[in-house]
């Protein structure tokens, strides 16, 4: 008489699913036979549930056949029987219908039927309930909620909870009773239901109920703030919750109010503080997690990181690993706060789980400071032999970040990078650390000359071919600027006697960049290994060789060093989409050589700047795997490149901007009206030497309107300014979207002008069959009030790199500086993204990582669009009473733009 | 072999034999009523019964699943899912709501007509004659045009449910019929 004893039936180990069709006719036979063999139909009910347990399903009809069928099994007492009953019809519930059939029944188990089998009725009495039964179950769910037995309790709760979405008004009615029951207490019966609900501590699962109860009620009083709070308030206080379930889920809530409201943060202090005790692990993270979530309890930090650390050491993988990642989120913010706990997680450096030593590695590094960045790197370097390649290539990238945030302590990181150079390891390692070095050379210059050094030493005995044509190529590149280029030739040429054809080629291209330098005694014993390169074997070696040696002989050696090193790269996505084109164009358009004037160029410093920024960004996106985006296979500076030209594009076809030059810079999108309105209206700034045009987008959105002769009526509160020309859109239909211009002489100097904004239009009505304004209809003029647009200094400068800003920052003229206070600003890491943003410059030296909530500094470097450097030094101060203060101070070769700078970057 | 005997022993004693009866009429007849009046011997307080109500009872060493199936206008298009090896057929007919008669009589003979119940045989009661009022057993005969049913054993019995009168009259009528026609 028990679900507990079990005859063989079929082998369900086997994996192998009953026939769908075979399980549908027995069981149509069995359950509707009579008398009824309870044994026989509890076998077949567990084949049938198999089924729809394994995600198979009946269609409709079947489904509502079966559930037929089932319902005649009612007339039999067997308990087991009926507990099978239940659990299938709970999943037939979903496919078929008339499932109100079985109501009066159902209802009759929930309230007089046998214990075992009671709680599954009330569970599966919700599934066939609709709007139209549910209120004959009013007294039934009361006596359930409120029944001694937390069974049917839970059960009770469980199923209010499923109803609330079709029966909340009827739910509501038992609201004392729920209540009531989080602070009853109620027997635990250990009966065979019961069993698979015992996890975590056994005496506590007893409380369950107190979590269904807990989540009911937050439902039931999540229209009334000042009662859920009041809930909240008293059960965080009173010690009433034991279950650690509900506990963790009190915790999200209160995390969830004091997202809203922080001020409420002193309140819940003493519960955090218990919390952190609780003796469930699970209670302990969750409180942990909110501490380092919600800025307001930050004064709880230390205790948070305590817990941890003592985490970190737990039996049970997974409390490692919630531990370890939640010291990894505080490393992204405050790696100072988790220095503590380095003993520890240097501990878990070897453990067995590898998800939990890839965060403990990472998770170190962080927390390198100046003082213990070398240490920690011995530290690692001790256990660099133990691990896979794989593995090694995580450490090494978390390396290469550091390096990046700490260049003075670029020694310690180059030595550790070598080692691992020598060591044994395949292609993916070695390549690794290649970028590694070469991106230390590229952001810290003042390492360059030991990193080529290395580099120089490992090509020596280099079995990839493809590392060492990287590591020529920057040799080439970086070698001349050393100040002991002949160093780098010597070592460059040995490679053209002893490597294979693909290497000696790179070799000879590499040699000839060093007659940059213009040394006649170098230029000449480049010549003389040029020279000898003209009997290679190889044909390739010999072209370069000798396109070398010409460019090397000629008069004008200017123009061959545009050749050698042009300064500037292409932007390559463009490039290339504008090669695919040429390529796939007719026959005749071959008549005219490709023109790559109008491709964007790079120069070597913007390039830096996006890239820093993206290295940086990118070892932390790694290892923040949660994170909601998923990782843009386009980089950001492709991005942003793709924009202006589709920008210079669109322009172009507007004949009048022809005369104006180069799109030196195109803004944000910004917003001039709300996304719901009729019309949405954007606008994007485009700046040119002597001109400002404004494009405006204008989308409408109803259904029924046309828009014809749409412009921008945009005046200037700066008279310097001055309007050329009108763009109309000629005709907008319904459900689209399009552009129009406003080009105004804009004043020489670069500052500020704000455009108050009226477009004008004449409207016409559509008649919705033809898609077309009808015939004859002159419209009538309208206009519609947008938000103005406002010139700001980020419109006239682009992003740039700046490898010590210290020294660029002491060398720029023309200081200035002004100060803020943003008292309705929320934290300083939200005015800092909004900054960096709005600037449109380069954080400097990791400036935008905010690491403490009282006060932080900003960085920001940048070039003008007239190519002036800019760097800008933001302090912050955070307090609680007067939100944050903000002092910038701006220099710039360009004395006004610096001043346009200070005094309006924030408005 | 015990199932075997079992089953040989059932048929000829009549012992162990389960048969299947469906209480069947317009809502709020008295239907429910009459289950568990038979059933615990005790009226209970009823409700409009959404879907149905199943019980076994022993009577004269006769098993039977009584079916009590909820009468309103909504469910009882799904009386046919309940057809199948029926034994009989209890009709309850509220003798004192004469208007809905007419209505009593249509679901009786339409259901009736049904070829899963033709060996069934046919017992009405005229429930509630303890009400003022209410209609005797041949003035709802009459109104149900029983006369009118061929092929089959029926008879009609005046009863009240909250007294449990009539109801064993009744039973034992059926019983004896069902014996003789089908075992
Ligand atoms: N006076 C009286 N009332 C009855 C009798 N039988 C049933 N009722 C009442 O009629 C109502 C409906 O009965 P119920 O059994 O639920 O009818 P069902 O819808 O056919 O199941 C209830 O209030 C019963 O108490 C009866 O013989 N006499
Ligand atoms: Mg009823």
């Amino acid at each position: 008489m028990s679900t507990l004893s079990y005859k063989k039936f079929e082998d369900s180990d086997s994996g192998v699913l009953p026939d769908k069709m075979t399980v549908f006719q027995d069981c149509l036979q069995a359950f509707n036979a009579s008398p009824v063999q309870a044994k026989r139909c509890r076998m077949l009910l567990a084949r049938l549930l198999r089924l729809l347990y394994s995600g198979d399903s009946f269609p409709s009809t079947e489904s509502t056949t079966l559930f037929f069928s089932i319902s005649k099994l009612f007339q039999h007492k067997d308990v087991s029987l009926r507990q099978m009953v239940y659990l299938t019809i709970k999943e037939l519930s979903k496919t078929s219908e008339d499932v109100l059939m079985v109501t009066s029944s159902i209802m009759k188990d929930a309230q007089n039927g046998d214990i075992t089998y009671k709680p599954n009725a009330i569970r599966t009495l919700a599934r066939v309930l609709d709007a139209s039964t549910v209120n004959a179950t009013e007294r039934l769910f009361k006596n359930s909620v409120v029944d001694k037995n937390q069974s049917i309790s839970s059960a009770a709760l469980i199923s209010s909870y499923h109803m609330l979405p079709v029966a909340k008004d009827v739910v509501k009615r038992w609201t004392n009773e729920t209540q009531g029951t989080i602070s009853a207490s109620k027997v635990f019966l250990t009966s065979p239901v019961a069993n698979h609900e015992q996890y975590g501590s056994q005496n506590l699962s007893s409380f369950i109920y107190q979590y269904h109860a807990l989540g009911l009620l937050y439902h039931l009083r999540n229209h009334d703030k000042m009662a859920l709070m009041k809930m909240i308030q008293s059960l965080s206080s009173n010690n009433v919750l034991k279950h650690p379930a509900a506990l963790v889920q009190l915790t999200h809530y209160i995390a969830k109010v004091l997202e809203t409201d922080s001020s409420l943060a002193g309140n819940f202090e003493s519960y955090f503080e218990i919390a952190l005790q609780n003796r469930s692990d699970m209670v302990a993270l969750e409180a942990v997690k909110t501490i380092v979530t919600i800025p307001a309890l930050s004064g709880l930090i230390v205790k948070a990181i305590y817990v941890l650390d003592t985490f970190l050491s737990a039996p049970r993988t997974v409390v490692r690993f919630a531990a370890v990642r939640l010291l990894n989120k505080i490393s992204l913010t405050n790696p100072e706060n988790i220095v503590v706990c380095n003993g520890s997680l240097e501990g878990l450096i070897n453990d067995s789980n590898r998800a939990i030593s890839t965060y403990a590695i990472t998770t170190l590094l962080k927390t390198g400071n100046n003082d213990n960045v070398d240490r920690l790197i011995k530290t690692i370097a001790g256990f660099m032999d133990d691990i896979s390649d794989e593995f090694k290539i995580v450490v090494i990238d978390s390396i290469r970040s550091l390096s990046l945030k700490f260049p003075e302590k670029h020694k310690s990181m180059l030595s550790f990078l070598n080692d691992r150079l020598r060591e044994e390891g395949g292609f993916n390692l070695k390549n690794s650390i290649i970028e590694a070095i070469f991106d230390v050379i590229k952001f810290v210059p003042e390492s360059r000359e030991s990193c080529l050094e290395k580099l120089c030493e490992f090509i020596e005995d280099c079995e990839f071919t493809e590392l060492a044509v990287r590591i020529l190529h920057l040799l080439g590149n970086e070698g001349p600027k050393t100040s002991k280029p002949t160093l780098y030739i010597r070592h460059i040429y040995n490679r053209v006697v002893l490597e294979n054809s693909i290497v000696r080629s790179s070799a000879v291209i590499a040699l000839s960049k060093f007659a940059l330098i213009g040394d006649a005694s170098i230029n000449k014993s480049i010549s003389i290994l040029l020279t000898r390169c003209l009997n290679d074997v190889d044909d390739e070696v010999r072209d370069r060789a000798a396109l070398a040696l010409k460019l090397l002989s000629t008069e004008k050696f200017d123009e061959a060093r545009a050749f050698i090193d042009p300064g500037f790269s292409y932007s390559l996505p463009i490039l290339e989409q504008k090669l695919a084109q040429y390529v796939n164009g007719d026959e005749e358009s071959f008549n005219v050589p490709f023109d790559g004037s109008n491709i964007p160029k790079i120069s070597e410093d913007e390039a830096r700047a996006y890239e820093y920024k993206e290295k940086l960004n990118s070892i932390e996106e790694s290892i923040q795997k949660e994170s909601k985006q998923p990782k843009e296979e386009v980089s950001e500076f492709a991005k942003h490149n793709l924009l202006q030209q589709q920008y210079a594009q669109e322009l172009s076809s507007i004949p009048e901007l022809a005369a104006y030059g180069d799109l030196l810079r195109s803004s944000h999108v910004v917003d001039l009206t709300e996304k719901e309105t009729e019309f949405v209206v954007t606008c994007v700034k485009h700046i040119f030497a002597g001109h400002i045009v404004l494009q405006f987008n204008v989308e409408n959105t109803l259904t029924d309107l046309q828009l014809d002769n749409v412009t921008m009526v945009s005046e200037p509160d700066f008279e310097e300014f001055v309007e050329d020309f009108v763009a109309p859109i000629e005709s907008l239909k319904p459900q689209t979207t399009g552009s129009t211009y406003v080009s105004f002489t804009r004043s020489e100097t670069l500052e500020g002008c704000l455009f108050t904004n009226n477009l004008t239009y004449i409207a016409k009505e559509v008649d919705p069959a033809t898609g077309e304004a009808a015939e004859g209809d002159e419209g009538f003029e309208d206009e519609y009030r947008v938000e103005s647009v406002d010139i700001v200094p980020g419109d006239f400068i682009v992003p740039s790199f700046a490898g010590n800003f210290t020294s660029v920052w002491d060398s720029l003229p023309n200081p200035c500086s002004s100060v803020f206070n943003l008292s309705d600003a929320k934290g300083i890491a939200d005015v800092v993204a909004k900054l960096i943003k709005d600037s449109s410059m380069s954080p400097c030296d990791s400036s935008e990582l905010v690491g403490s909530h009282a006060s932080h500094t900003l960085k920001l470097f940048g070039k003008s669009i007239n190519n002036e450097n800019i760097a800008a030094v933001i302090r912050f101060v955070y307090k609680e009473s007067v939100g944050v203060m903000v002092k910038v101070e701006a220099k710039s070769v360009n004395a006004e733009l610096g001043t346009f700078f200070a005094n309006e970057i924030i408005v | 072999m015990g199932n075997v005997f079992s089953g040989i022993f059932g048929k000829l004693w009549g012992v162990n034999k389960e048969i299947r009866i469906l209480l069947l009429g317009l809502d709020g007849a008295g239907k429910t009523t009459i289950l568990y009046m038979l059933q615990m011997g005790e009226v209970i307080k009823t409700k409009p019964t959404i879907g149905f109500n199943v019980e076994t009872l022993k009577y004269k060493n006769i098993s039977i699943n009584m079916w009590d199936l909820g009468g309103q206008t909504s469910i009882r298009p799904y009386w046919r899912c309940y057809y199948a090896d029926t034994a009989a057929v209890i009709f309850v007919v509220d003798s004192t709501d004469k208007e809905r008669l007419e209505t009593a009589r249509d679901e009786l003979h339409t259901m009736l007509k049904e070829e899963e119940l033709s060996d069934s045989a046919l017992l009405v009661f005229a429930n509630k004659q303890d009400q003022a009022g209410a209609l005797g057993a041949s003035e709802v005969s009459k109104a149900l045009n029983l006369v009118a049913l061929k092929d089959r054993s029926w008879s009609i019995v005046a009863s009240s449910a909250i007294k449990g009168e009539g109801l064993t009259e009744g039973l034992d009528w059926l019983i004896d019929v069902i014996k003789e026609e089908q075992m």
